[in-house]
């Protein structure tokens, strides 16, 4: 299946890898490979198996790719472990990493596209593929993605599936990460919380018990970011749908997402959550052992085993009817940059393959990787993350809609805050915000001419 | 000073006999206009050049001033006149279409269900508030600032550089500092008020008018140091006689103040209303990173909500839109104060 390389030493020539990613850190895209560097590889794809027509390796001239992504976080340290160790197995190849916020990662990368001094090839989030698609910032990559011989049955169908944007793909999927449930082991100890909460009652009882406790207030309500992605998967956990799935008009005010909102609220008018939380509050609290539980994305798995916080991890409790939760995905990408020659696409596509091939190191960014057969090897479910990993299943995407993200976030965003701080009665901040949201997603239809 | 019907007049109550003989106007000048502004001692009619060769001094003017002019149009006036074509179309940069609107985006910003003009005044109100409570602040409070730090005393220049210390930090790490000090439930702030038996549940950064307290405090706090060293090198410019001359007159510490002092830092008040009322009006970064514009978009103000539009929501004719219309309104604020300084100048 897929060849373990993790525990290869390191070798004379990772380290002159190394000191060439150096280089390349210094002068950005500068020098040419030199061609001894070229010659001494050999081919080198110690870990690429051929399959199909494409057989993963790549004989053309030494290039630089560029390569555009927004780890920042705990993820960090891997990809740059992944991309040292890529560039190792593959001499011809460097890759010219850039490390964007995703924060601002959405406003640059079309920018220095549109300049033409974007990437070639680069990671985006799923619900970001529509749009940069739309916006014609990335490519089609069906071809790609056929002779890479990936196939929609080694994937997590939704993921597969919201890569397509008007019958084209647009993004190979490196992972999946959702939201899950954290709690302080020791504070749950002392508590007498044994077993992780698996629905409403169980929840509530675990709760319940952290009070009883000495834990004024167990489960701190968020305000901003992570609550709309809270708020999402209750909706969805009760049956709702935030947005139609064509686009035209934002369904997130519906009885169903009241009363997901109202679940939220309730948290905070019952005192299992202070009121006023502000911008990342509940996650200090929770890193200072304040806060005893708290839902988080998977992402926050390496920042709190570097804090040295004893934690524990599940997938997020069923309150509503059924299990579901929001997630994303992290997906591999190219752009016109990289199409315009055939040498550098070869390049990309050995690239992309090989990030792909190797997504069971990737889930100790904490993520999950994408591929089932990925995701079934020990590596990932022996891992911090695996129980939520089993729960694929139960992962929720936003649909492939152009221009959703920035809807989301002057709409649904701001009606979840204004509720979560008391400052709006549920069904009141919702039916604003999803007239304003329908207005906004018809204006975006038209725009980007769906 | 003695005669109350002069006191609203200024400076010339000082008789013309107590102005020194250096400070008298050399060009038969009605003593009674007399000023004492920095700057304005220059002999009159010098700005006029003398009569020969006007033209090739004129062409000298021109080629002194073209690095800067280069640089004004290329960042001045054409993005001024680019950001006027954007603001009359549906301008999104990614897309190959951008399709002409006319007068749309202005309409809809003045239309009061639309989707742009709520967020838009919003924000306008959120500047305004702002602006019309953190100007006063930072016009009275840096200059009791600069009147202490300008008497004798041990360890001056410590309290010199330490007001002034603020200022040289970014607004990215004051606001980072604040918004964790702020926290209702996490900041130090609410602790040391709890345990000082005060009110420790204010939502300073989540919740209206407390977070216009933090913002607001903030910026004093940050900013505060800049006017003072304004006022502090104005109030270094007043000549020491003049204090004399009133104290011989016989005015007392708060009438030397009010007529000696206030009227010498006239040109530097008016320079520091102008400077802050822009800086005040221009607000961004304190709401963008300490209450992310929280409660709901309460305290997200307009150069906040232009950006969001433009440059994360890529409607950047709205934007320009919005851009255009906050131009005009500090132009107008601009005026209005230029001639209140104006008209106060002309009374004397």
């Amino acid at each position: 299946m897929m060849s373990n390389t993790t525990s290869t030493p390191l070798s004379r020539r990772a380290l002159l890898g190394l000191g060439a990613t150096a280089g390349l850190l210094a002068a950005c895209g500068g020098g040419k490979t030199a061609g001894e560097a070229a010659g001494a590889g050999g081919g080198g794809g110690a870990g690429a198996s051929a399959s199909g027509s494409f057989n993963g390796t790549y004989s053309g001239p030494a290039l630089t790719l560029s390569y555009w992504n927004g780890f920042t976080g705990g993820d960090g340290p891997f990809m740059q472990k992944m991309v040292a160790q890529f560039q190792q197995e593959n001499p011809n190849i460097k890759i010219a990493n850039n490390t964007v916020q995703w924060a601002d990662y959405y406003q640059r990368m079309p920018a220095a596209v549109t300049a033409g001094k974007g990437p070639d090839v680069g990671a985006m989030h799923l619900d970001q593929l529509a749009t940069n698609a739309a916006r014609r910032i990335i490519l089609p990559v069906d071809d790609l993605a056929a002779s890479l011989g990936l196939q929609e049955n080694d994937f997590a169908p939704e993921v597969w599936k919201a890569g397509v944007y008007q019958d084209k793909r647009y993004g190979i999927p490196l992972d999946v990460h959702s939201l899950a449930m954290y709690w302080n082991s020791d504070l749950a100890k002392t508590a007498g919380v044994s077993q992780a909460p698996t629905d409403r009652a169980s929840f509530e009882a675990a709760l319940a018990k952290f009070k009883s406790g000495g834990q004024g207030n167990p489960f701190w309500m968020p305000s901003r970011w992570p609550a709309h992605l809270m708020f999402l998967s209750l909706l969805w956990q009760n049956g709702g749908e935030p947005y139609a799935a064509d686009g035209s008009k934002a369904t997130f005010d519906s009885d169903q997402g009241i009363a997901a909102l109202q679940w939220m609220v309730d948290q905070i008018t019952k005192g299992n959550s202070p009121k006023n939380v502000a911008i990342d509050s509940q996650y200090v609290a929770f890193k200072n052992g304040k806060n005893p539980v708290t839902w988080d994305g998977i992402w926050q798995i390496n920042d709190l085993k570097t804090a040295k916080i004893p934690f524990g991890i599940a997938p997020i409790p069923k309150i509503f009817g059924q299990d579901a939760m929001w997630a994303n995905s992290h997906n591999f990408y190219i752009t016109k940059q990289a199409t315009a020659d055939d040498n550098r696409l070869q390049a990309a596509r050995v690239f992309i393959d090989w990030m792909s091939k190797h997504s069971a190191q990737w889930a100790g960014a904490g993520m999950i990787p994408a591929r089932t057969s990925v995701r079934q090897s020990a590596a990932v479910t022996s891992s911090t993350q695996g129980p939520v990993a089993q729960k694929t299943d139960a992962m929720r995407f936003l649909p492939p809609v152009p221009g959703l993200g920035d809807v989301q976030s002057q709409t649904l965003e701001i009606a979840v805050a204004n509720a979560t701080l008391l400052k709006q009665d549920p069904a009141a901040a919702l039916h604003d915000a999803a007239r304003k949201a329908s207005t906004l997603m018809q204006a975006n239809q038209k725009k980007f001419g769906a | 000073m003695a005669r109350p019907d002069e006191a609203r007049t200024g400076l010339q109550e000082v008789s013309p006999e107590l102005v020194p003989q250096d400070r008298r106007p050399a060009t038969g000048l009605d003593p009674d206009r007399l000023e004492v502004r920095p700057g304005s001692e220059r002999a009159p009619g010098s700005e006029r050049a003398p009569g020969s060769g006007i033209h090739g001094r004129q062409g000298v003017a021109w080629l002194f001033m073209a690095p800067y002019l280069l640089l004004f149009a290329v960042f001045v006036l054409a993005p001024i006149v680019f950001g006027f074509w954007i603001s009359l179309h549906d301008y999104d940069y990614t897309l190959p279409g951008k399709p002409w609107v006319g007068l749309d985006n202005y309409t809809k910003l003045f239309t009061p269900d639309s989707v742009t003009s709520g967020v838009f005044w919003g924000s306008m109100r959120a500047t305004g508030i702002f602006t019309v409570f953190s100007v006063p602040l930072l016009l009275v409070l840096p200059l009791a600032v600069a009147l202490l730090m300008n008497r004798r005393f041990a360890g001056r220049n410590l309290f010199r550089a330490v007001y002034f210390a603020p200022y040289v930090l970014g607004v990215a790490v004051v606001a980072t500092l604040w918004r964790f000090l702020l926290d209702r439930n996490i900041g130090v702030v609410n602790t040391y008020l709890g345990s000082l038996g005060l009110p420790d549940g204010v939502a300073w950064l989540t919740s209206v008018p407390a977070a216009w307290v933090a913002l607001i405090g903030v910026t004093v706090w940050w900013t505060l140091g800049f006017n003072a060293v304004i006022y502090l090198a104005g109030l270094q410019d007043i000549p020491a006689d003049l204090y004399e001359a009133a104290k011989v007159d016989g005015a007392n510490a708060w009438q030397s103040f009010r007529h000696v002092t206030l009227p010498g830092l006239r040109p530097v008040v008016s320079f520091v209303t102008m400077v802050t009322i822009i800086a005040s009006a221009n607000m961004f970064g304190q709401s963008f990173l300490m209450t992310q514009g929280q409660p709901g978009t309460e305290t997200r103000t307009a150069i906040y909500q232009i950006a969001e539009t433009g440059l994360h929501n890529y409607q950047m004719g709205d934007a320009a839109a919005m851009s255009y219309v906050l131009t005009v309104a500090l132009m107008l604020l601009s005026v209005v104060v230029f001639r209140l300084f104006r008209e106060k100048e002309t009374q004397r």
